[in-house]
């Protein structure tokens, strides 16, 4: 049977990671690789890292820190955060990251999703799209949130798919630090809407939000940061909390 | 010393991480020479199947595959391009397993991306491994059932998720990526 993926997100800002506490099993939190090895010890289904470094010399801290990543962990991740060309994707497709995410520079420039199908795969393609709730109706924000635009959600998601993306991972901004729970009606709309995996984001506060999260929509992972980092909720004991639960998940 | 054959497939590098935790010496080659005297050779992808089909054809690469004596383990695309024939690219590939690999229905999502555990396994590859263990999968065309099936996986279909005949063998999930127990299978398989 397939698995209900959890997936930590990791902020990473000039090689670092953003938030974060320090687990029992390692001394350092704003290491990436220790973060990230403490994951996958802990049971992480997958990785995201975020970069949300401004800097110029983004790209090349950005490589090197995934080729240590994928030097040291045995599970899927994804790399994201102004991944805006051809040339970003293949630099971190190339150091080891298994798929991108790509927001902002999709809505700006959609033929980069063919693009990134055409040369290394759908599967590599995580379109992520963050949206809310605006005047009745689920819109797409893009710069980290900031900027309005005119595309209704749940047309943006089916174009993505014909495009070639290979997952959609949808945050929403009314749920985003809430700890108030998914955003179960849009995330449930949209998995009806396309037939490639969702992944939800935002408003993950309790383990009884994942639960309802996979009991009441087609969401094929749950994705969360801060509870994860501030140990608030520790990634067994959720597993342990879904499996009784009698939600599929991975038990290593 | 592992080869890695190197071709226009993606994911080269993960492989070779996971020989390197696991203190194995590889090298990522298309060179008929090195692949033959390697101790075993390890055919891994992601990608497309016509186009990689076309990319081993004129490196000659096809023909070497088909005469390693050593144990081979195709991963993912390795595992379909070793098959008969896939419906990507209406491509005919090596002919090494008697299977046809076909686009799953879109019945339920597609790929089909994520940990999933077997309804059957049996053969040396999966010593120390159990039929609940996940291994972690990312593809949209599946290989069907035949003789030559070691591993089954159930997704909309019920499909060869590894494959064995003589010294040649694969597997549809990513030994890889799919952490401890995915280390295990590349363990047994290195240590056949």
């Amino acid at each position: 049977m397939l698995k209900k993926r959890i997936i930590p997100c990791l902020d990473i800002k000039d090689g670092r990671t953003v938030k974060g506490i320090n687990f029992v099993d390692i001394t350092d939190a704003g290491d990436p690789i220790e973060l990230a090895k403490s994951y996958v010890k802990q049971g992480a289904d997958e990785l995201v890292f975020l970069d949300i470094t401004a800097t110029i010399e983004k790209r090349k801290t950005l490589v090197e820190l995934v080729t240590h990543i994928a030097e040291e962990i045995n599970i899927p991740f994804t790399v994201g955060g102004g991944i805006n060309t051809i040339e970003d994707v293949s630099a971190v497709i190339k150091a080891g990251a298994d798929k991108v995410s790509v927001n902002s520079s999709a809505v700006k420039n959609p033929k980069l999703i063919t693009e990134i199908a055409n040369e290394f795969g759908s599967q590599c393609v995580v379109v992520a799209i963050d949206t809310k709730y605006v005047d009745g109706e689920w819109m797409v924000f893009v710069h980290g949130g900031r900027t309005a635009t005119p595309l209704k959600t749940l047309d943006w998601v089916k174009k993505v798919e014909v495009l070639g993306a290979g997952e959609i991972l949808l945050t929403s901004m009314n749920n985003d630090g809430t700890k108030a729970g998914f955003a179960l009606d849009i995330t449930e709309q949209v998995s009806k809407a396309v037939n490639i995996p969702v992944i939800a984001s935002g408003g993950a506060g309790t383990k009884g939000h994942f639960k309802t999260l996979f009991e009441s929509t087609d969401a094929s992972a749950g994705l969360a940061a801060s509870i994860f980092h501030y140990g608030e909720i520790p990634i067994p004991e959720l597993k342990q909390y879904l499996q009784n639960e009698n939600i599929a998940i991975r038990w290593t | 010393m592992i080869a890695i054959i190197k071709y226009n497939a993606g994911n080269i590098r993960s492989v070779q991480n996971a020989l390197n935790r696991l203190g194995y010496n590889s090298i990522i080659t298309d060179n008929k020479e090195e692949i033959l005297a390697a101790d075993k050779v390890i055919f891994p992808g992601v990608g497309e199947a016509s186009s990689a089909m076309k990319y081993l054809r004129d490196k000659g690469l096809d023909d070497v595959i088909l005469s390693i004596k050593k144990p081979m383990l195709g991963i993912c695309l390795g595992l379909q391009l070793m098959c008969d024939y896939s419906e990507e690219g209406d491509t005919k590939c090596l002919g090494i397993f008697n299977a046809q690999v076909k686009k799953f229905p879109p019945n339920e999502k597609v790929p089909h991306i994520g940990w999933n555990s077997f309804s059957d396994i049996k053969g040396e590859l999966f010593q120390d491994i159990k039929t609940d263990n996940d291994m972690y999968y990312v593809h949209s065309y599946y290989a069907e059932k035949n003789s030559q099936t070691v591993a089954t996986c159930d997704y909309i279909k019920s499909f060869a998720s590894a494959m064995q005949k003589n010294n040649f063998y694969a597997t549809q999930f990513h030994p890889e990526k799919s952490a401890e127990v995915g280390t295990q299978l590349l363990k047994n398989f290195l240590e056949l």
